[in-house]
């Protein structure tokens, strides 16, 4: 089936982008289901996935509604190919371990609870109703991440030495999380700069007690926000978009 | 899902016939009058084996039975379709979760029960032997494997252990909701396109008669159901749970108008249950005896599961025991 052109405004690819964030994150969380080190992480994950899967169907329906071309959630999830999607490159890396899973969680929660909390203020009545779902459920995010940040950091030489690397691994990727809104539509939207200081203080305040050093300020991989990605978000694609591709115009 | 009649023979320790006949009396005559058995209570060792058997086979079904559906999370076609599977499959872990629970009343460990199960000792529910191979087996299972679950568990609503009925409602709650929308996934595709319709035939081919396998082997080949009737851990014996499951089913799959695979499937005016032809028992023993298409990958999901999750869990129970010291450390600094 033919990819679908969207036709971009500041405010359809602001949405695109924190739709396409939790979307493409709900996947790799999702590939747990099933596999987890514990019956318990495997519904928690599940959980955090499901939360992530609903805020994006809420934002892409919006974006939808914005756009106003007359597409649907799951033509915005399923037909667009790679370089359509907007999401921060850190979410679309391989599941990797269970450390990778849990830093890669901690660090997109500890940036996106003031987020979302700050949305919920937005003068777009509509994004502060979606904002009020999403902090409740990112709270609850940030707090699982955290205790497994606390519990693999401080348990055992391994569980150190494997989430220490899956720090240095994602920090690079942190940066992209902060990219400013375009200037058209930064009164809808919270400036992602001036979340930084409530990011810093979550990650001194975990590694603290979880014995971990934050990394030292250096290059930040980007490009995920106007569509450059990485080699996995294609494979990833290839999967989720199999069926809507395989059998154009079936409903299911 | 899931539990299934498999009608192991209870291998009874040589000590065990010993019972207090006194006791086992009291005992019976609470059973026969409905009393809900609880985990304190006294019970023959005979009746704590079978439940553990059945509990944790149960749990262990939930649990594998999240691999051939998990299969196809991440390429469900739509948001809807694939928040609806991610949810269900969540719920199985929940059940097992809740079943182990229930299982571990009677005294045996989460811990020796999943080794059970890695190890191979252990049974779960045949059907999670075979492959899902297009997303009309999602529906499909939905349908039929959750269909025939909610027939053989329903009953166990009302068994004697109180913890297992109690684990019982609620699962049963859920299940009818994974069949109905199994159903429904059913529907979209027998209305849909010629290859959608022949997806949803494809898959009510393959997965029809592993459905009716999960009630178990036929009555007369079933030696162990005396007892556990009489204890009323059992309540229907397999061939009437199967009758109801073909009688309920088939009407269903007619308005979808799809072909059951069975040549000799008829409805018997006088009897007013549907007819049908023999099943493949051979097939059964197979993959129970692990030569379904997907046993060893199955259990190799598991074992890579728990092998490579283990530096997680030991991270855990080391941070505890270091966190426990630290706690004491200052209270006895602050005496």
């Amino acid at each position: 089936m033919t990819s679908i052109a969207v036709a971009a405004s500041p405010l359809v690819e602001a949405l695109l982008a924190r739709a396409d964030d939790a979307l493409v994150h709900a996947h790799r969380l999702s590939e747990w289901c099933g596999h987890a080190p514990m019956l318990e992480e495997d519904l928690a994950l599940a959980n955090v996935a499901l939360d992530l899967l609903g805020q994006a169907r809420s934002l892409y329906q919006y974006a939808a509604e914005v756009e106003g071309a007359g597409h649907g959630e799951d033509d915005l999830a399923y037909r667009r190919d790679a370089p359509q999607f907007r999401n921060a490159l850190i979410f679309e890396l391989p599941r990797g371990d269970f450390a990778e899973t849990i830093a890669r969680l901690f660090f997109s929660s500890a940036v996106m609870l003031p987020w979302w909390q700050a949305a919920m203020t937005s003068p777009d009545a509509r994004i502060a109703a979606i904002a009020a779902k999403a902090e409740k459920e990112i709270t609850y995010h940030l707090r699982h991440a955290g205790e497994w940040m606390i519990r693999l950091g401080d348990g055992t030489d391994e569980s150190h030495a494997r989430m220490a690397a899956a720090v240095a691994k994602l920090w690079p990727y942190t940066g992209e999380l902060f990219a400013a809104e375009h200037e058209t539509i930064a009164a809808l939207l919270p400036d992602a700069a001036a979340l930084r200081p409530a990011f810093e203080a979550t990650v001194a305040r975990v590694f603290a007690e979880a014995g971990l050093e934050r990394p030292r300020a250096g290059w930040m991989q980007k490009g995920g926000r106007r569509g450059v990605h990485t080699e996995h978000l294609g494979h990833m694609l290839a999967v989720m978009q199999h069926l809507q591709r395989a059998y154009p115009g079936a409903v299911w | 899902m899931y539990t299934q009649a498999l009608n192991q023979k209870d291998v009874a320790p040589a000590t065990a016939s010993a019972e207090d006949p006194e006791r086992l009396a009291r005992f019976e005559a609470r059973v026969a009058a409905e009393d809900k058995i609880e985990p304190n209570d006294w019970m023959p060792e005979a009746y704590r084996r079978t439940l553990t058997r059945q509990i944790s086979q149960h749990a262990h079904s939930e649990i594998v039975g999240m691999l051939p559906e998990g299969n196809w999370i991440t390429r469900a076609p739509s948001l809807r379709r694939k928040a609806a599977l991610l949810a269900k499959v969540q719920d199985e872990g929940g059940h097992g979760l809740y079943l182990y629970a229930a299982a571990e009343t009677l005294g045996t460990s989460r811990e020796a029960l999943v080794e059970q199960l890695l190890s191979g000792r252990a049974k779960y529910s045949s059907i999670f032997n075979y492959p899902t191979l297009t997303w009309a087996d999602i529906g499909a299972i939905g349908w039929l494997v959750d269909g025939a679950a909610i027939m053989n568990q329903i009953p166990l609503c009302r068994t004697s252990y109180g913890p297992y009925a109690r684990a019982m409602v609620r699962v049963c709650k859920e299940e009818s909701f994974h069949q109905r929308q199994g159903y429904e996934i059913m529907l979209t595709l027998a209305r849909g396109t010629a290859e959608q319709k022949a997806m949803a035939q494809d898959a009510l081919d393959r997965w029809w008669w592993p459905a009716l396998m999960m009630f178990g082997p036929p009555d007369g080949e079933s030696a162990h159901t005396d007892q556990s009737m009489r204890w009323k851990i059992k309540r229907f014996t397999n061939d009437a749970l199967r009758q109801q499951f073909v009688d309920a089913t088939v009407p269903q799959g007619h308005f979808l108008q799809l072909t059951f695979p069975d040549p000799e499937l008829r409805f018997d005016e006088a009897s007013g249950h549907w007819q049908y032809g023999a099943i493949d028992w051979e097939e059964f023993r197979q993959v129970l005896a692990g030569n379904g298409p997907c046993n060893r990958e199955r259990l190799e999901a598991r074992r890579k599961a728990h092998a490579e999750g283990a530096w997680v869990r030991e991270a855990a129970l080391a941070h505890a025991a270091k966190r426990r010291a630290r706690r004491a450390a200052e209270r006895q600094a602050a005496e």
